[in-house]
């Protein structure tokens, strides 16, 4: 199987059968990753490079560690080290590194659309690991790989993201991959929170979380963003906790079967109270684990699934 | 582009004269000798020594007045400078244009308005009204000095690029450009409102851009109008995009306020849904807003409420326009393809005659900023444009006058063009 695209720039490219091929591949390298020595040859000699413009542990990491796992090489990249803060632009830097020789660029970056902007310009396939508010497209892969292994299949389920919508690329990336498995999508924040014209994307709207919260089958908690709190979007935390929280409360309402995902860093107290981490269901930690598997799946896809090494990678990755 | 030739007498024969004042479109030859019209009647018989300019099929029109551009000189040479923006206009059918003064420095003084007047002379394209800063380096809390200026040859006042935020300050400015009757443009944004250099709607929330909403515009419009009424000044609406904007000023002409408004051919042309490539060419501000707007900026058009169309021409370098969506600075280069544009939407999209299109680009802007009227009749002086409607032509990177190429319509497939320009003696052919 291949993607259409030779980039993952959104989930807005892809098709259902696509996130499907991402998503049945994670499954098998997250086999890989529960062995003793989880590494597999599938891209020896291929080298990525993370380039990082907005600060990011996990995302980062687990990319890097996608790419060790498949034996390919990956060099980290941040603003802060690099000549960028020395005024170079994005198109210089990315011919800059593309002119070393690396096979991909795994890009995340603060403004919408520098992923797409950066694949008009290098060789190499590019991977969108967030770009501002408009997508995140590995997040809804690994959400929805950790749903297909709760739930079996997203088709028919209802899901519900709550938070700060508007400035969400995870809640983007989340709708739309949602919806094409299958789902039933509604979303939920202050009004100040939803942007203009989301009832596009084929998503109800709450308002208020007590509304719509104990009728789904998925709860997708979003991060309440440092900045957000100083900006007139709500009044306090205290506020938003009590009207938008996923309190120690409205967990014990909850149905036992609810699955609760957040990508993490949670602001504990804030957009949910200590004691669902403590929650089985809530699936925080195993996320970042499948997270790993669907990054390897992402790059394995656009480094290696063509040509004869490719066939040959892609057997033994199986073996 | 072409060198002007230098020519005593001049016959534009064969075409049809079009006059904007009276709406009406007959068949005459043009006679120009020494600069001036001579002659306007059937078949002029050529004398030796006169050059033939064919116009069969073709029109003669006034030339245009653009009254709302970006020339970068002084401050950003390298983007465009005064001769090759005049030389660009020119190309377009745009005779005299009138540059915005956020240039580096910013056009506050007397001086410096002398100093563009004069650079335009010297290149001897398109002459120059300057638009002087209302306030001191357009910081919106000063006046800068507007009687000075007008003395110098400023037609208009304005901190385009950025809105007088200040309502103190708006109504002083309002108040004191009424001694020396000039209008005051109104770049009409709440910069409050405003996050990013996108249509705040469906494409901003699917893309992720940072927005502003049309209410940025129309709300400080209706500060605008009203502070206008009350003050009872002239004031311009710059850039109209939003539908809510042309129905406040629909509501303030109703009421009798002396308002004004222009639009830009990109506003009536294209919509917000160009975005999804975050093709930074589309960046522009205001941004390209939704059918709903452009239906009703066309509307606008059709029964006044928007008076003038102006290009907005904007120079920006490759360079600083290959980036990302965020970084790229607004704005798009609009002289050379503006008449084709209107002639394609409003002509053929059957808003307007061509008498009544043209009369948007000449007598309209000329009313606004008190220049002369034009007359295509004998001993006016020659500021004419030969206009080709039948011709079909494509907007290609290599025949750009302007320095900048930051064009949304590079490759596109052009109906009409200006075909020459006569200035006085000199001729233009393109």
């Amino acid at each position: 199987m291949k993607l259409r695209s030779r980039h993952l720039l959104g989930i807005e490219g892809l098709d259902r059968s696509e996130i499907l091929t991402i998503l049945d591949q994670a499954r098998t390298f997250r086999e890989v990753l529960d062995r003793t020595i989880p590494i597999v040859p599938a891209l020896r000699g291929r080298t990525v490079v993370n380039l990082f413009y907005e600060a990011s542990t996990r995302t980062a990491t687990s990319f890097g560690l996608a790419a060790s796992r498949l034996s390919c090489g990956c060099v980290n990249f941040s603003k802060a080290t690099s000549s960028v803060s020395k005024g170079e632009t994005l198109l210089d830097t990315a011919r800059n590194i593309e002119a070393m020789g690396v096979d991909g660029i795994i890009i995340r970056h603060q403004s919408p659309g520098a992923p797409h902007f950066l694949s008009r310009h290098v060789k190499a396939f590019v991977v969108n690991a967030g770009d501002g508010a408009h997508e995140h497209p590995t997040q809804a892969l690994l959400d929805a790989y950790t749903l297909r292994e709760k739930l079996g299949s997203l088709e028919g389920k209802r899901a519900l993201i709550v938070g700060d919508i508007a400035h969400s690329r995870v809640a983007r990336s989340n709708l739309l991959c949602f919806t094409r498995l299958g789902a039933k999508v509604a979303v939920c924040g202050p009004p100040t929170m939803i942007p203009p014209d989301v009832e596009e994307y084929g998503c109800e709207v709450f308002y208020r979380l007590d509304r719509i919260l104990y009728e789904v089958d998925v709860v997708n908690m979003l991060r309440v963003q440092q900045e957000r709190i100083t900006s007139s979007s709500f009044p306090t935390v205290r506020e938003y906790r009590a009207f938008y929280g996923l309190t120690a409360e409205r967990l014990r309402k909850l149905a036992p079967e609810v699955v609760i995902t957040h990508p993490g860093p949670v602001n504990w107290g804030v957009e949910m109270d200590f004691d669902v981490a403590d929650f089985s269901r809530a699936l925080v930690l195993p996320q970042v684990t499948n997270g790993v598997a669907v990054r390897m799946a992402v790059l394995f896809l656009l480094a290696g699934g063509e040509g004869e090494e490719g066939g040959r990678t892609k057997s033994e990755a199986r073996s | 582009m072409q060198n002007a030739e230098v020519t005593k007498r001049i016959l534009l024969q064969g075409g049809t004269v079009v006059d904007p004042q009276a709406l009406t479109a007959r068949r005459a030859d043009v006679l120009v000798a020494g600069g001036r019209i001579e002659k306007v009647e059937a078949n002029i018989l050529e004398a030796d020594g006169t050059e033939v300019i064919d116009c069969r099929g073709k029109y003669v029109a006034p030339g245009f007045v653009d009254m709302h551009c970006h020339l970068r000189e002084p401050g950003r040479e390298d983007e465009e400078t005064i001769a090759s923006g005049t030389a660009a206009a020119l190309a377009g059918g745009f005779t005299r244009v009138c540059p915005m003064p956020n240039t580096e420095p910013a056009t506050d003084t007397e001086a410096q308005v002398r100093f563009q007047i004069r650079r335009a002379a010297e290149a001897g394209f398109a002459r120059v009204h300057p638009v002087g800063c209302c306030t001191k380096g357009r910081q919106g809390k000063e006046l800068a000095e507007i009687g000075s200026m007008v003395g110098a040859g400023a037609v208009a006042f304005s901190d385009d690029g950025s809105p007088v935020s200040d309502a103190q300050v708006m109504r002083r400015v309002l108040e004191y450009c009424k001694a020396f009757d000039v209008p005051v443009i109104s770049h009409c944004e709440m910069k409050e409102l405003v996050e990013g250099v996108a249509n705040e709607g469906s494409v901003s929330t699917k893309l992720g851009l940072k927005s502003g909403p049309d209410v940025a515009e129309s709300a400080q419009a209706a500060r605008d109008v009203l502070l206008a009424e009350f003050t009872g000044s002239r004031l311009h609406i710059a850039h109209v995009s939003a539908k809510a904007t042309v129905d406040v000023i629909r509501w303030a002409k109703e009421r009798g306020v002396q308002v004004t408004a222009e639009t830009c051919p990109h506003y009536f042309t294209l919509t917000e849904d160009v975005l999804a490539d975050f093709d930074t060419n589309f960046k522009v501000n205001p941004p390209l807003r939704t059918e709903a707007d452009r239906r009703a900026v066309i509307a606008g058009l059709a029964d006044g409420t928007i008076d003038a169309i102006a290009t907005d021409h904007a120079p920006h370098l490759k360079g600083e326009k290959e980036s990302e969506f965020d970084a790229a600075p607004p704005g798009i280069i609009g002289f050379e393809t503006a008449f084709s544009l209107g002639y394609e939407q409003l002509v053929l999209g059957k808003v307007f005659s061509l008498a009544d299109y043209i009369a948007r680009l000449t007598i309209v802007p000329r009313r606004i900023l008190n220049l002369p009227g034009v007359a295509i009749a004998a001993g006016a002086e020659a500021e004419l444009v030969v206009l080709d409607l039948k011709a079909e032509w494509t907007y290609a990177p290599d025949r750009v006058v302007s320095l900048s190429r930051n064009s949304p319509f590079l490759g596109r497939n052009m109906r009409g063009r200006v075909a020459a320009a006569l200035l006085g003696d000199r001729l233009f052919r393109f």
